[in-house]
């Protein structure tokens, strides 16, 4: 059980005051020289100890990521974008640190970027977060005025400058190159890799993407000790991590906990339990929308972490974990995620462009049962033809959730399919 | 760009920003590198869509275009990728309901059936004396407050059919209603009041 003095995130509520004065309170910005003073290899190597992953979803080494910057420019400017795009259905915690402790965010993002060698950092919100769009611009522009950014931030004689951009409603901006091509004013569609951003990223200049909970947990692992953070989760599998409990439990909520908590633990002790009993539980999609739902039988013993569910063909994603009970219809509940990935695909790479389209609506005849059986072979099948043959992952983001269904729940599939044709059968006699 | 015309989609024959929006946009602007002008296009198409009355006229992004120094074709491309640029009129309220599966567990389509029965439109539609308008979106970002929806720039949450109806009413008597949840939650906290950072406003690491 995380202890509330380990957790970083003391305002995820909004409790408290959100501005400035309550940011120092509570210890951000609280002597941020010292730490920049580390220098880049000391900050870089401190994050590397601490094993931190990122938080967006692919759980890829921070530090590690940021080591891949030049360490001389070549004379370009270099970036930090702060991802702040959170659509991964399922997924509300960036929202509670940008409305409610924006100073934590700009911390980190000047000890990241510093610690990356980067002139400038953009802060790309989801547009429809408009009120958290207007506390961000608050505190950005508190930052300037008290001297903690901008020209000579915080008295380290680093110049740094974070600015603000708003998306306008797509999710595929979440993923990282989408996002740069929508930050030069395009539309958002990804680019191929290689190059990596950390050689051609924003302006064709060095750039490094990270979620917002990396970098604003970077200053807390600076001062607290990688040793700290490494204690807490499991190896590999280090740190804290902001959960959000949505569905059909009696309490939804967001909770800051260690990483490795037993799912079940999660959902007891914060959420109120399961509608209507543990017992009560259909399946949990663990990791938001992308991920594979699992059944009852593995949720009663899986850790929440990225190499424990990976175990289980699941993943941690980012940590939003939706729960079905036992009324969920649940070929309905993925259809609708189907329909998501449809809506959603950014029309550039034909297997995903056709084949989200051609996903739902397989899936949405597999809601009524009508199909055969067959079908389902056909439909996992093309998730694989999708999977692993787009420019990015959206088009696996697409199949995994269906892949899911198939493996745990291809007899209530089944059972759909038949009951239908018994009762076209009944009906023609 | 939708061909046809509904009724009540009257192209407005020019478009230029007010002085306000016009400083607002250069301040935009001023954030990119020199050259670089074109990364304030999202931004532009927004003021240009607040300045008329929640939708982008043709020659709105025409003028968001000139300014940028863009060809309008560049403009219309980002115009029509992202969901939160309307192109045809939208009610004064523009409701946008998340009809994604955290919501969907939770009884968002008893909300759009409130929605439909209490306004009389459809998705889509906008209600004849133009207060109101109705669409469904995907996951907009406030699971653990769902089922929630977003009305122009405010967020509703933990919603039933009985406390939307009461929202709508209210906006429709020109009320400013509570935003957030409507069952008086904190944040994300759980209902009932957080079980966790109990002593917040403590220094992180004490």
């Amino acid at each position: 059980m995380l202890r509330d003095e380990d957790r970083v995130f003391r305002n995820l509520f909004g409790t408290e005051d959100w501005r400035l004065a309550g940011a120092k309170r509570r210890g951000i910005w609280d002597n941020t020289k010292a730490l920049i003073e580390r220098g880049r290899d000391g900050i870089v190597d401190e994050i590397k100890k601490s094993e931190l992953r990122g938080r967006g979803g692919a759980g890829f080494p921070t530090g590690l990521k940021w080591s891949f910057m030049p360490k001389q420019s070549d004379g370009r400017p270099s970036y930090l974008v702060v991802n702040a795009d959170e659509s991964e259905p399922g997924t509300c915690k960036d929202r509670d640190m940008l409305r409610y402790d924006p100073h934590v965010l700009l911390e980190g993002c000047l000890v990241a970027g510093f610690a990356m060698g980067t002139t400038a950092c953009y802060i790309y919100i989801r547009g429809e977060f408009y009120n958290e769009a207007v506390n961000l611009q608050i505190a950005i522009d508190e930052a300037y005025d008290a001297g903690l950014i901008g020209k000579n931030a915080c008295g380290s004689g680093y110049d740094y400058q974070i600015y603000l951009h708003r998306g306008a409603g797509a999710y595929i901006c979440g993923e990282e190159t989408a996002l740069l091509e929508s930050l030069e004013g395009k539309k958002g569609q990804p680019r191929l890799k290689p190059p990596f951003p950390a050689a051609v990223g924003l302006y064709g200049c060095p750039t490094t993407v990270n979620n917002v909970e990396s970098i604003a947990v970077t200053p807390t692992i600076l001062r607290k000790g990688a040793a700290w953070w490494s204690a807490l989760g499991r190896p590999k599998n280090t740190g804290t991590k902001v959960f959000c409990i949505s569905g059909h439990v009696n309490k939804p909520c967001n909770v800051e906990e260690e990483m490795g908590i037993p799912l079940k633990q999660l959902i007891e002790k914060y959420a109120g339990g399961v509608r209507g009993g543990w017992d009560n539980l259909l399946a949990i999609i663990p990791g938001g929308a992308s991920v594979p739902c699992l059944p009852k039988s593995i949720c009663d013993t899986v850790l929440m972490d990225f190499d424990s569910l990976r175990e289980v063909k699941s993943g941690l994603g980012t940590a939003a974990v939706i729960v079905m009970d036992k009324s969920t219809d649940i070929v309905a509940a993925i259809e609708r995620l189907s329909h998501f990935y449809m809506h959603e695909s950014c029309g550039q790479c034909t297997p995903c462009r056709e084949g989200t389209g051609w996903m739902w609506r397989v899936m949405e005849r597999m809601v009524r049962g009508d199909a055969e059986v067959a079908e389902i072979d056909a439909l996992l099948d093309v998730t694989t033809e999708v999977e692993g043959h787009t420019i990015c992952a959206l088009g696996d983001a697409a199949a995994w959730p269906i892949q899911g269904l198939i493996r745990h729940f291809r007899p209530e599939m089944e059972r759909r399919i038949n009951e239908r044709r018994g009762r076209q059968a009944a009906a023609a006699e | 760009m939708s061909a046809s015309q509904s009724p009540g989609h009257v192209e407005p024959q020019s478009f230029t920003f007010t002085p306000e929006n016009k400083a607002e946009a250069d301040k935009l602007i001023a954030r990119y590198p020199a050259g670089r002008q074109q990364s304030a296009v999202m931004g532009l198409l927004w003021l240009a869509q607040r300045q008329s009355g929640g939708w982008l006229p043709r020659a709105a992004m025409e003028h968001v275009a000139e300014t940028l120094g863009m060809a309008p074709i560049r403009v219309y491309e980002v115009a029509t990728f992202y969901t939160m640029y309307n192109l045809k009129p939208v009610g004064q309220h523009h409701i946008q309901l998340c009809r994604t599966t955290p919501c969907w567990l939770r009884g968002s389509d008893a909300l759009r059936e409130t929605c439909e029965k209490k306004l009389g439109i459809g998705l889509k539609e906008v209600t004849p004396d133009g207060k109101f308008s109705l669409i469904e979106v995907e996951c907009l970002g406030a699971c653990v407050n769902a089922p929630m929806l977003q009305i122009n720039d405010d967020f509703y949450e933990d919603l039933d059919p009985k406390s939307l109806e009461a929202l709508l009413d209210a906006l429709a008597r020109g009320e400013k209603p509570k935003v957030g949840s409507q069952i008086g939650r904190q944040g994300s906290a759980p209902e009932g009041g957080p079980t966790t950072l109990l002593n917040a406003g403590a220094k992180a690491g004490e």
